[in-house]
């Protein structure tokens, strides 16, 4: 098999190993596989080359895109549907309720000509959406060769362990499958694969190799790096186009590029600044510190009561009731020093995080802290409101308890001393 | 409506319709059950026609201000759509085909006024880039199904409209129990192909340049999605999107943080994210503010204090243009519908010719006006008396007084404009930045008597040459952009010494050091303003000579001073003010501003407030069968409810007798309970 191994880099013993759990094409296989790995470790695409380079009758599935177990089932049935009856062209849309007639159907359907003696494999991508769903499902796929009684095999595909699926129950346990994370040999290999065909291999295999010794630290995730090199790769070339240096000019064409990378990662890669807009930049060759990032933008224009109660809410969220007291009344009286602050107080409440309080509180706190006086107005409550709405406030509780409504003050210190301001 | 339980528990009462029929004209709540004669229809109508311009000329402002906006977000819709056709071999498009392009909206904290501009939005949107433009609400999604759905039978009901087929709808009805993203994506694909050879015969001229237009999805509250639903859709979007071209649009009422808090790294890396700012909501006010009220162009006016109401209820409260929209339409409304007078609240003309028709009782109302007695006072007693008895001179007066408020306030707002050019660049603002905190300390007095005033000459006698010019040059544009008769006069003068100073400028100060003195004042802070200028007295003690520009200089700011003092009188002052402006500050409050715990103090302190309230209520519900019995009647067997329905209370545990001894009267009349 030269062509598969080709086509996949660095995962030939994952390939070899569900080579042999598959077998002969009318050799029954095993009757569940559960493939994890990290992200882009590979998974979705090993299977996918692996099953149409052999071209084994298959049915690809991603949970995400069904949320309901019916969709689910509908689709692989649609799917088998298709596939068997692709030369007739005519295809019917099959409804299917639960999962017992999908067994059902899935005899029916599986009965075809094209798909007698031999195997059928349903990949599950994203599994782990089907712990979501209705309790018999994943028992059900995991036994389905069994209940079915037909020469099918499951594939699971998910970033998480099998140990966090098992159900009380128990079940079928199915044949574990990890795919490790790659290697920056692997990551090297792999990305230098693609090549542009403007440019050597070697060429851009150099790229690679500077690419990753500025990004493997915080990132390694293939698709990630992917995108990144194809991004920054004009910049890299720009020397060479200019003829200002040549291709074998490793050092010159690395300090162009190294300082160029190195804002990408605290832009770019972070999503701050979109990749059309660093296209732009490279392009007019501007300084990258002129276009503000996404959490630049981080002040907020608020009325002048919904500062007020957005800070009475902090402080009535990270100080605890007894300081309101002294906090907030003029005479309040003497408090013994020693022993004012209990001994679990003494660690930061910012570590503890925000604390639920009463409307009342809030409104007490709000009063003290405004120097007029304000008037508990209906645009007041309104306001209270809406900050729920806007996610600097949120309601603890359920949101029917009409009396005496608990709030938490979600928005950080940073934020109320821009507020404060 | 009642029923006879007292538990705690919903009813469902089937409105009556035969009874609602059964409606009054609207203008007819303007009566207030007073005789005809104070022409409350008219006033109803001329309240209709200024709300209906006012209101027009809001939607011209709104559009005006959010063009910028909206051809920015456009430019970027075809340019990320160009994306998507450009199916090049290229090296590196496979990867970044991808993304997603995402527009993030940020449109302030004004959360009541976002719905307008998202339906502007959809309408520009519609017309310039794509016929599928939807939008979604973080409410109507609670899950993916829901979202999905929506998503669906909004595309395909606006389909449907355009294409006006009916098979299409009814493929909608059975879609809705099962809609998926495949199907979605098929849907589209069926209805480019379908669409395709048909385009070129449609309006839409723009749109059909494209053969596939995208579908442009926005999410009208960012903040309220789950986390959940835009991971996931996001997700499988991305996975759709060679087939079925996506644009997101968030609308983001905080900070474009929030994208960041509400999607982790794996979903961000799938959208291709620009951001979009519209204008602050304060520069919006001025606008408004500004066509709306600082203008002749509309009769109506505010008083001080009706102003200061609604813009502080902007600024501490909401942040909202609609509101403050609204709480303007509510004045006028009440202005209209509480002065009689308020028929001649129209453009001069028409007012004029009102007058004529004026009846006897007006003409009462308009001797008992306090501006006009005061008026009327001020004059030669012959006059009075013509004034006080004679109709046909009083309206001839009346027309002269109205025209001279018309001149009044085409003057008030040059001037006021001027001044304002003069004080917004003035260190420390002395008389506010905005013009309309200007233009509050001038209705609510004489501006010359406040301090502000003072010290805000004072810094305009240490303007420095270039500055003074170009507010100058400016002023005579204010001043020219008008043709009346009086101030155009004003407009020479400003030009007389804009030559003038120009004429220094040619004949070379031989004094350089005072020149370079007053440029090296131009902007420091207060205290060494203060510094500056007791030095400067000083000098001038010492050496009494001015320079030349000196000189002129102080005959600007004393040709101003003239003006506003001849200009910028309050309102108060004029008469027949009660016409064209509000006062009814504290109706504005109690409408736009309740305080429902202080109401329902009162209402607990005071079982009384409790009976009338209920009284109020039966009666609401009962007033079509209210001829049955006489009043006092009523009254009776109201009282007695109440009562009943206390004391059920009480027994259900509701509410408590206090521990207060009752007082004699009240046991006496009263009884037990």
């Amino acid at each position: 098999m030269p062509h598969l191994e080709n086509m996949v880099l660095c995962r030939e013993p994952q390939v070899s190993t569900l080579q042999a759990l598959f077998g002969e094409r009318h050799h029954f296989s095993f009757p569940s596989i559960f493939i994890y790995g990290h992200t882009a470790s590979g998974k979705t695409y090993v299977t996918q080359t692996l099953l149409k380079t052999l071209e084994l009758p298959h049915v690809f599935v991603n949970c995400v895109e069904c949320f309901t177990s019916r969709l689910l089932l509908e689709q692989i049935l649609n799917k088998l549907n298709h596939l068997c009856s692709s030369e007739d062209g005519c295809s019917t849309q099959v409804t299917c309720e639960t999962f017992n007639d999908f067994v059902r159907l899935f005899k029916q359907v599986t009965k075809a000509e094209s798909l007698k003696d031999q195997t059928v494999y349903i990949v599950l991508d994203k599994a782990e959406y089907l712990r979501d769903m209705e309790a018999n499902l994943l028992p059900g796929f995991l036994r389905l060769q069994e209940l079915t009684d037909r020469n099918v095999t499951v594939l699971f595909l998910s970033e998480i362990v099998w140990e966090k699926f098992r159900p009380n129950t128990g079940c079928f346990e199915p044949f574990v499958l990890y795919f490790p994370d790659y290697s920056i040999g692997n990551l090297q290999k792999i990305l230098s694969h693609d090549h542009p065909p403007e440019y050597s291999a070697d060429f851009y295999a150099a790229y690679i190799n500077i690419l990753l010794g500025v990004f493997y630290t915080v990132c390694r995730d293939l698709k990630e790096l992917r995108y990144l090199a194809v991004l920054n790769f004009p910049k890299y070339c720009e020397p060479v186009v200019k003829g200002e240096a040549n291709e074998r000019d490793t050092r010159k064409l690395w300090r162009n590029i190294e300082p160029h990378l190195k804002r990408a990662m605290q832009t770019v890669y972070l999503r701050e600044i979109s990749s059309s807009q660093w296209e732009k930049l490279q392009k007019d060759d501007t300084d990258p510190a002129q276009l503000k990032g996404l959490s630049a933008y981080t002040h907020v224009e608020l009325p002048y009561y919904s500062k007020f109660i957005l800070i009475a809410a902090y402080l009535a969220s990270y100080n605890p009731a007894r300081t309101d007291k002294r906090f907030f009344l003029k005479h309040h009286g003497k408090i013994k020093k020693t022993n004012f602050l209990k001994k679990h107080e003494k660690t930061s409440n910012h570590l503890l995080g925000p604390k639920p309080f009463p409307l009342d509180r809030l409104l007490a706190i709000l009063y003290s802290i405004v120097d007029s006086r304000v008037a508990p107005t209906a645009n007041i409550f309104s306001q209270i409101t809406s900050l729920v709405t806007l996610q600097l406030l949120t309601l603890v509780g359920h949101d029917d308890q009409l009396d005496g409504p608990k709030y938490k003050c979600t928005v950080s210190l940073d934020f109320i001393r821009a507020i404060a301001r | 409506m009642a029923t006879s339980s007292v538990s705690k528990g919903c009813f469902v009462f089937k409105p009556n319709f035969k009874k609602r029929k059964i409606s009054v004209p609207v203008e007819d709540y303007f009566n207030k059950g007073k005789n005809e004669s104070e022409d409350s229809k008219l006033r109803f109508e001329t309240y209709q026609l200024i709300w209906q311009q006012m209101k027009s000329e809001t939607e011209r402002l709104q559009e005006e201000l959010n063009k910028n906006l909206f051809d920015s977000l456009i430019e970027f819709l075809r340019k990320s759509y160009s994306g998507f056709q450009k199916s090049s071999r290229d090296w590196g498009c496979q990867i970044k085909l991808r993304e997603i392009p995402t527009a993030a909206l940020i449109l302030g904290v004004n959360v009541t006024d976002h719905d307008l501009t998202f339906r502007s939005l959809t309408e520009a949107l519609q017309n310039n880039v794509s016929p599928y433009v939807v939008s979604l609400q973080a409410k109507d999604c609670p899950d993916m199904k829901h979202f999905l759905q929506k998503l669906v039978s909004q595309l395909m009901m606006d389909c449907c409209v355009d294409e006006e087929t009916k098979e299409g709808s009814i493929q909608v009805a059975q879609k809705k129990t099962h809609c998926s993203m495949d199907s979605l994506s098929s849907w589209y694909t069926n209805v480019t192909r379908k669409t395709d050879p048909k385009m070129p015969r449609k309006k839409r001229t723009s749109s059909s340049q494209w053969q596939s237009p995208p579908v442009v999805l926005i999410l009208k509250d960012m903040e309220s999605f789950t986390t959940k639903v835009l991971q996931d859709f996001i997700i499988i979007s991305s996975q759709h999107l060679h087939e079925f071209p996506l644009i997101l649009i968030f609308g983001i009422a905080t900070s474009p943080i929030i994208i960041h808090r509400l999607l982790p790294h794996a979903v961000s890396s799938l959208l291709c994210i620009e951001l979009f700012q519209s204008l602050s909501c304060k520069e919006h006010l001025t606008t408004v503010l500004d066509k709306l009220l600082l203008t002749t162009q509309f009769p109506f006016k505010l008083s001080e204090k009706v102003l200061q109401i609604l813009t502080n209820i902007f600024l501490y409260h909401d942040f909202s243009i609609q509101n403050f929209i609204k709480g303007l339409q509510l004045s006028l409304l009440e202005h209209f519908y509480s002065q009689p007078l308020s028929v001649l609240c129209c453009n001069l003309p028409e007012a004029k010719r009102r007058i004529n028709f004026l009846s006897d009782n007006q003409c009462e109302n308009i001797r008992r006006l306090p501006s006009f007695r005061r008026y009327v006072e001020k004059q030669a007693s012959e006059k009075q008396v013509a004034l006080l008895t004679n109709e046909r001179f009083l309206k001839e007066e009346i027309q002269s007084l109205l025209e001279n408020l018309h001149v009044y306030h085409s003057n008030y707002f040059l001037v006021l404009r001027c001044l304002h050019q003069f004080t917004s660049s003035l260190p420390k603002y002395p008389l506010g930045r905005q013009i309309r905190e200007l233009y509050c300390t001038c209705l609510e007095k004489n501006i010359w008597d406040s301090e502000e005033y003072v010290s805000a000459l004072q810094l305009l006698r240490m303007l420095a040459k270039d500055e003074l010019m170009t507010i100058l040059q400016k002023c005579f544009k204010i001043f020219k952009s008008t043709s009346e008769k009086q101030l155009g006069s004003t407009a020479k003068r400003i030009e007389e010494f804009l030559a003038q100073f120009q004429n220094l400028d040619e004949a070379k100060e031989e004094e350089d050091t005072s020149g370079s003195l007053s440029k090296g004042l131009q902007k420091t802070d207060l205290y060494h303003l203060q510094k500056s200028l007791l030095e400067m007295k000083e000098l001038r003690r010492t050496n009494k000579k001015q320079t030349r520009f000196e000189v002129l200089r102080e005959k600007v700011v004393n040709f101003i001073d003239s003006l506003v003092r001849e200009y910028l009188l309050p309102p108060e002052t004029q008469p027949l003010h009660e016409v064209v402006y509000f006062t009814a500050g504290h109706t504005l409050r109690e409408h736009l501003n309740a305080a429902p715990r202080i109401a329902l103090h009162t209402a607990l302190n005071n079982p009384y407030y409790y009976l009338k309230a209920f009284a109020t209520v039966v009666t609401a519900a009962e007033k079509m069968d209210a001829d049955s019995a006489t009043s006092e009647e009523r009254n009776e067997i109201i009282h007695a409810r109440f009562i009943r329905a206390v004391s059920e209370l009480e027994l259900l545990g509701f509410i408590k007798p206090t521990k207060q001894k009752t007082d004699h009267v009240a046991r006496l009349t009263w009884g037990g309970c």
